[in-house]
Formats: structure tokens, C-alpha cells, sequence
């Protein structure tokens, strides 16, 4: 017989097809089958209890460094695919920031060996803007499209050259590919490395002003005017971003953008109450409560499309190190949920929201399959318990890498079940840790 | 301890009252210092580790001078912070040092944060001597023992009294020169305003860090009105490596507008204005030599009190409370 799965009784939350309410999903042939209110179930078939769960589409993240080829101490692309389905996440993005860089395509065809290799989330590849990801010469997007990448980033760095930058929109547009932006104006950051304000000041710390990222934004939307296409801003942070990406789409221009969890949860202020904890510094850096206020508002009302959590794994040789000399990043596909969560529970988002943030926020925004639990589409799907409270620490980890603000925190809310196409990648034994 | 600190990186953390106790016993200490035997066995067997990577004669000499008062062995362990791309990390060099026991680590580092870095990987207590632009908090120690002493002389008391640095509440004190860098600035920030005085600070705007107001500050960028009326002023040393970040266009339009030379000093200042600096002095940039070395300056009472002030820290974190006496301190 078929694989098939009936999962029951819990509060079906999907987005993409306006279903929120408690009902049976029935997988089969690796399918959405069926979303039901009541169905009678066949004697042979594997039941899953979802009562007390919320049942959502498989989360998809536009922003994860599987950190493999090249640094597999931090993360590779099986370890940060067990990360993903322990986070509810069974489609991820991969950055092309590795060693090498994803600007060709044995890169990109090792990554999807690696991924299927592993079974556990969908890797989606993306590949560099520019060769080496200098900024010099554009990559070959056909090649790269062609094997499998999904998207264009040089993320970790900016696109310095606007120039070169506005080459990349329109030859881009031969492929009908996003370029996905990591907006910061290397000299006004200079030597920064936290948000500039009075928790900088009061750290001692050199300060990265708000600006640095609004002066790239609104070259990007006045690029984007200039040669159409398609641009996606990565972890937006900034109040002023906000306001150019709203007036941007109110003028209908195609830009999306994502914002990471950390940034709406946490501020500058957190990093001076960590005491110089590196895990809190990342780029760009924790802001300050209004343009956390803003960014908040912003995936409330969708002009940010999306929640990223853009991981970025690094392992003590980078992070235990004094704050100026440590690497930016964090490690986000475990805790995203409970932190989206926290969000729900202060009024910021509604289950809703949150659910399509994760969802179908990011399939839209770069075109991808999945984000739904319509009749047909692949059972891509997480059992989440949003009254589960963990803590998080080391050992729970699926990432090779720990490097977490919320390390150490009681969290609530945790994905118990993950099912990528069926397979069930990822089971949260009852009670279990 | 001070009070319940085990290390001191910053004065943010301390409280009045902690402040105050280091402050009192520095007293003490300055008696020791002066007597013409300056040598105590209150921490005999205890050993200090200077551990500096950037160079600073003045700091690490006057650490070393009053561990050596106190009878402590204080060992100098000079390291570039360059040693960080020959693969040694801060964290290494740490626990290499914690490896030879030493009951006190006395640090220098160009990043900010560094010695709570290091605090957390070693069982020894900690002393900041400069952490990049956060804090030198002997430094704003000794600052606010040679303010409290000026303005007691200047308000009668006998010379040689012990200060009552109650004296500092409701005095205002400027800070000129490039605030955005300087631990001297952030330490005696926290510090006067816990004692109750007002800051001023002072410079162009290129100089002041954002958000200095929520420290307590009021922010000025001509000289002039922040130096009037003013009971004191700091001024900070111009780092020449600033002038291609760049901040000032050259050292010669900073010192028209930001300098402090004898003509101003006598039209602006208040005959009783003490000016203090916390060197080396770059004579002619921010201070003009005649100022520096004239009747108002206090920078080397400056030297002299950071000694005691370093006695007082090192003792007080040392943990040797219960020899107070027989080191002739009291606690
Ligand atoms: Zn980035
Ligand atoms: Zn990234």
C-alpha cells in the first residue's frame, strides 16, 4: 500500500489558502491529499495526534549559510539541513558565500548532491552576482539558473559598484532571477561594529550608522527603476529602509524584502546588556527600538514580505574573541519559531501573519514551490507546539554551530514533527528534549 | 571586592557608594605613598600581571608602582595585539597567564570589552587599564580624587586634609577634545555623575559619539561656552592617527578652535578652574605648554593620586582586607 498519513485534530494555519481551523490533513503519495474538518480514518494507515498543534506549511528561509564547501567545521549542508527540519523549515536558501563561492556550477551541483544526499529540507542554491564575488564581472546566471540556483546574492558583502549593479539587475532579467541584496556602504560602516547610538557610545564600541544601509536601498529602488527586474532586500533592518521599500512598492516597483528574527526581537541595547556577547554582533547590527518598532510594523502590514533568519553558523575559533575581532552572524532555522512566537504574543503579528511570514511570504517572493497545504502540492508540511517550552542550550542543537543569542534562554514553542514530501524528516519524541 | 565586584572593568557598574569606598581608601594609600619608606607588606605573596597590548608606559608604571608599594610581584607582560593573527586569541593568552597563578590581571587592550572577555575565562580578579574606547577606570578614579581634592583646597581646607569628595556634588566639569575615543571620557562620565557633579563635553561634532546626552552629558561644540563657568577642565589628548580617519582637517584649525592656550584660559576660565589632562600632552595642539605647566593645572597631582588609586583597586581586589592594618591602610 501507500505511505499514508493522517494527521489529526490539530489547527491547520495555512496562509496561502485561507484555512485556519482545526482539521485532518491527509498525506499520501508524498502529497497533500486531503485538508478536511472530518474524515473517517482507514484501520492501516499511520495516524499523527496534532491536538493542542498547530499544522502549517513547511517553513521556507530565503537567508541560510550552510557554510559547505569550504568551512564544513561550521556547517555543512546535511548538518544545516537537520537544523532546518528541527525548525519546521523544509526548504532553505542557500548562500553562495562559500569556499569557493557559488559562481559556477560544480558549486551549485555539489550543494544539491550534499542535499540529497542528506534527504532532510529542499536546499535551494543561489548563486553569486559577480565572479568571486568580487563585484568586478557578472556571474554566468544562465549556467547557474540552469543548475539549479534559484536566486542571485553576493551576500556578506555588498554589490559596491553601481555600475556593476545595475548590469546585474538587467541581465538578470533575461532569467526572470531575484537578486537578493545585502545592503551596507563599506565606508560608511568603516571599522563599525554595532549600530551607532548610545549603546555604542556608552560600549566604547565604533557605531555602524542606520544610514549605511539607507543609502544602498535607495540606490537598489532607483537602480530598479532604471533597468526593472527583480531585487529582494536581505535582512532589511533600518526604519528609513522601511519607508523606501513601502514607497518603492507603492509605486509598484518589484522589490520584496525579509527581515531576521533577531532584528525583530532584539536591539543595540541588548548587545550592552549582553556585555559585548558576540553573539549579538552580526550585519547588520542589532538597531535601535525604533527601527526594531519599525521593522515590527512593516512585516505587520507586508511591505516586508518575509521572515529570514538569514543562519550563520561560526564556531568559537570566530566567536569567542573580543567583540571587535569576532565574525558577524547567528545561528537561526532552531529558534525562529519561538521567537516569531514572542512576537505573536506581544501583539506584534497575528498567528496569521506569522505563519505566512514563514510560509508563503518567502515562496512568493522568490517564486518558489511550496509555502501551501492546497490538495496536490507536495507534503511539505510542520506540527508545531506552540505551548512547548524548551531551553535552549548547546546540546540541543542540531547546527555544528551554537552561536545564538537566545542561547541559554527558556523558549516557547517548538516544532514537533517536520515532513518533507511526505517523509517525515524530523520527530520530537513525546516529551522530549 | 569592590563592594560585590570581583573585577573592575568600568565604573558604569560601580555605585556611589563603591566609587566612594576606593576613593577613601586611596587616602590611606597616598599617606603611604608619601612616607619616605614606601614600602608596605600588605600583599606580599600576591602577584600582578600587567598584561598590555598597546604600549603605555605611564599606566603600566603606575600599576607596577604600587603593586611594588603594596609588596606585590608585579610581572610585565607586554603582547601586540597582532599576536591575534599569529593564532594566538585573547581567550589563549588568558589562560596561559591564569596557568601561573596570578592573583590579579591588570589589562590594556585596544578593544573595547576585551577585559570582560578575558574575566570570564580566568579565576583571577580583573583590572580594565584601558579597554579601546569604553573605559580606563583608575584613570576616572584618579580623575575624580584630583578633582575632590582642588576643590576642597580651593574651598579652605588645610593642605594634606583628606579630601571629602562629597565636594564634587553640583560642580561642572568639561570634557574637551575627541570624546567618540576616549575612555578617560566615558570613565569620569559615569564617575562625576554618580558623585552628583555636571558634564560638559566638548568638541567638534566629529568627535562626539551619538547619544553621549543619555550618559548624563551636555553636548557643546565651541569651546567657549563650555568652558565657562566651568570648575574644571579635561582636556583630551588629539591622537594624530584621528587626523586621517578624518575627523579634524589638521591640528592647527583644532587647536584655533579647541585648544587651550593662556589668552583663553585667562578671558574664559574662572580663577579657581583646575585643568587636568591625562597624558602625554600633545603641547601646542589641545594645551598650550604655558597652560600645561602653569598655575591651573593639576596633571601632576594627576600622576601621583593614580598611584594611590591603583594601590587602592589592586588592594581592595586582592583580597587582603583583614592585613589592612598591619599594612598601615585602613579599609
Ligand atoms: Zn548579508
Ligand atoms: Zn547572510
Amino acid at each position: 500500500m501507500t505511505d499514508t498519513v493522517f494527521i489529526e485534530g490539530g489547527r491547520v494555519i495555512d496562509p496561502a489558502s485561507g484555512v485556519d481551523g482545526v482539521r485532518t490533513v491527509v498525506v499520501r503519495d508524498g502529497k497533500v491529499a486531503e485538508v478536511a474538518e472530518r474524515l473517517e480514518r482507514p484501520r492501516d494507515v499511520r495516524a499523527v495526534d496534532a491536538r493542542g498543534r498547530w499544522v502549517t506549511p513547511g517553513f521556507l528561509d530565503l537567508h541560510v549559510h550552510l557554510r559547505e564547501p569550504g568551512q564544513e567545521y561550521k556547517e555543512t549542508v546535511a548538518t544545516g539541513a537537520r537544523a532546518a527540519a528541527a525548525g519546521g523549515f523544509t526548504a532553505v536558501c542557500a548562500m553562495p558565500n562559500t569556499v569557493p563561492p557559488n559562481d559556477n556550477t560544480s558549486v551549485t551541483e555539489l550543494i544539491l548532491a550534499r542535499a540529497r544526499a542528506a534527504g532532510l529540507a529542499r536546499v535551494y542554491p543561489v548563486g553569486c552576482i559577480s565572479k568571486g564575488m568580487k563585484g568586478e564581472e557578472l556571474a554566468e546566471y544562465g549556467e547557474l539558473q540552469a543548475a539549479g540556483c534559484v536566486a542571485l546574492s553576493d551576500d556578506g558583502r555588498p554589490v559596491a559598484s553601481s555600475a556593476l549593479m545595475r548590469r546585474a539587475l538587467e541581465y538578470a532579467r533575461a532569467f526572470d532571477l531575484p537578486l537578493t541584496v545585502h545592503e551596507e556602504d563599506l565606508a560608511l560602516v568603516g571599522k563599525g561594529v554595532m549600530h551607532e547610538g548610545p549603546a555604542a557610545t556608552r560600549l566604547g564600541l565604533k557605531g555602524i550608522p542606520a544610514a549605511s544601509e539607507e543609502v544602498m536601498v535607495a540606490r537598489d529602488l532607483a537602480l530598479l527603476e532604471l533597468t526593472g527586474g527583480r531585487l529582494h532586500i536581505a535582512h532589511l533592518s533600518t526604519a528609513g529602509s522601511v519607508r523606501a521599500v513601502r514607497e518603492a512598492k507603492r509605486r509598484g516597483l518589484s522589490v520584496t524584502a525579509e527581515v531576521t528574527p533577531h532584528h525583530l526581537a532584539l536591539t543595540d541595547e541588548d548587545v550592552a546588556r549582553s556585555r559585548y556577547a558576540t553573539a549579538f554582533k552580526m550585519a547588520p547590527p542589532l538597531r535601535s527600538a525604533a527601527d526594531r518598532a519599525a521593522v515590527r510594523e512593516a512585516l505587520a502590514d507586508g511591505t516586508i514580505d518575509c521572515i529570514a533568519t538569514d543562519h550563520a553558523p561560526h564556531s568559537p575559533v570566530e566567536k569567542d574573541l573580543e567583540f571587535d575581532a569576532a565574525a558577524n552572524g547567528v545561528v537561526g532555522l532552531e529558534t525562529a519559531f519561538p521567537v516569531g512566537l514572542a512576537l505573536v504574543r506581544e501583539g506584534v503579528l497575528s498567528e496569521r501573519r506569522l505563519v505566512e511570514a514563514l510560509t508563503a511570504g518567502p515562496a512568493r517572493a522568490f517564486r518558489l514551490p511550496g509555502g501551501s497545504l492546497a490538495r496536490g502540492a507536495p507534503a511539505d508540511l510542520a506540527v508545531l507546539d506552540p505551548a512547548r517550552e524548551w531551553r535552549c542550550e548547546p546540546a540541543l542543537f542540531h547546527s555544528k554551530s551554537k552561536n545564538s543569542p537566545w542561547m541559554g534562554a527558556t523558549l516557547v514553542g517548538r516544532c514537533t514533527l517536520t515532513l518533507v514530501g511526505g517523509r517525515i524528516v524530523h520527530e520530537l519524541a513525546e516529551g522530549g528534549r | 571586592m569592590i563592594g560585590k565586584h570581583r573585577h573592575l572593568t568600568g565604573l558604569e557598574p560601580l555605585t556611589r557608594e563603591e566609587i566612594l569606598s576606593v576613593l577613601e581608601l586611596a587616602t590611606s594609600m597616598k599617606e603611604v605613598l608619601r612616607r619616605p619608606l614606601k614600602k608596605v607588606p600588605t600583599l606580599r605573596g600576591k602577584a600582578v600581571v600587567n598584561l598590555f597590548f598597546e604600549a603605555s608606559t605611564r599606566t603600566r608604571t603606575s600599576f607596577e608602582t604600587a603593586a611594588k608599594i603594596l609588596s606585590a610581584d608585579a610581572i610585565n607582560w607586554t603582547s601586540s595585539s597582532s599576536s591575534v593573527t599569529k593564532g594566538e586569541t585573547l581567550v589563549d593568552t588568558a589562560l596561559n597567564i591564569e596557568a601561573m597563578h596570578p592573583d590579579i590581571l591588570v589589562i590594556r587592550h585596544p578593544a573595547g570589552g576585551a577585559p570582560e572577555l578575558v574575566a570570564q575565562h580566568v579565576s583571577c580578579a580583573v583590572v580594565s587599564a584601558g579597554d579601546g574606547a569604553h573605559e580606563h577606570p583608575t584613570q576616572g578614579l584618579l580623575d575624580l580624587y584630583t578633582l575632590s581634592e582642588h576643590f576642597c583646597a580651593a574651598g579652605g581646607a588645610p593642605a594634606g586634609a583628606a579630601p571629602d569628595f562629597g565636594v564634587l556634588a553640583g560642580k561642572t566639569i568639561a570634557i574637551v577634545g575627541d570624546v567618540s575615543h576616549s575612555r578617560v571620557a566615558r570613565s569620569d562620565l559615569h564617575g562625576l555623575t554618580k558623585l552628583g557633579a555636571k558634564v560638559r563635553v566638548c568638541g567638534p561634532p566629529t568627535m562626539i559619539p551619538q547619544g553621549i546626552e543619555a550618559m548624563g552629558a551636555e553636548v557643546h561644540h565651541q569651546l567657549r561656552p563650555a568652558v565657562e563657568g566651568a570648575d574644571a577642565v579635561v582636556m583630551l589628548r588629539i591622537q594624530h592617527e584621528r587626523i586621517g580617519d578624518p575627523l579634524i582637517p589638521g591640528t592647527r584649525e583644532y587647536s584655533k578652535f579647541w585648544g587651550l592656550n593662556e589668552r583663553k584660559a585667562a578671558e574664559w576660565l574662572t580663577p579657581s578652574c583646575a585643568i587636568l589632562h591625562p597624558g602625554p600632552i600633545n603641547r601646542g595642539v589641545e594645551l598650550a605648554p604655558e597652560v600645561a605647566d602653569g598655575a591651573r593645572s593639576v596633571i601632576l597631582d594627576q600622576v601621583e593620586n593614580g598611584v594611590a588609586v591603583r594601590m587602592a583597586v589592586l588592594y581592595l581586589l586582592a583580597g587582603g582586607a583583614h592585613e589592612a592594618a598591619e599594612g598601615g591602610a585602613r579599609a
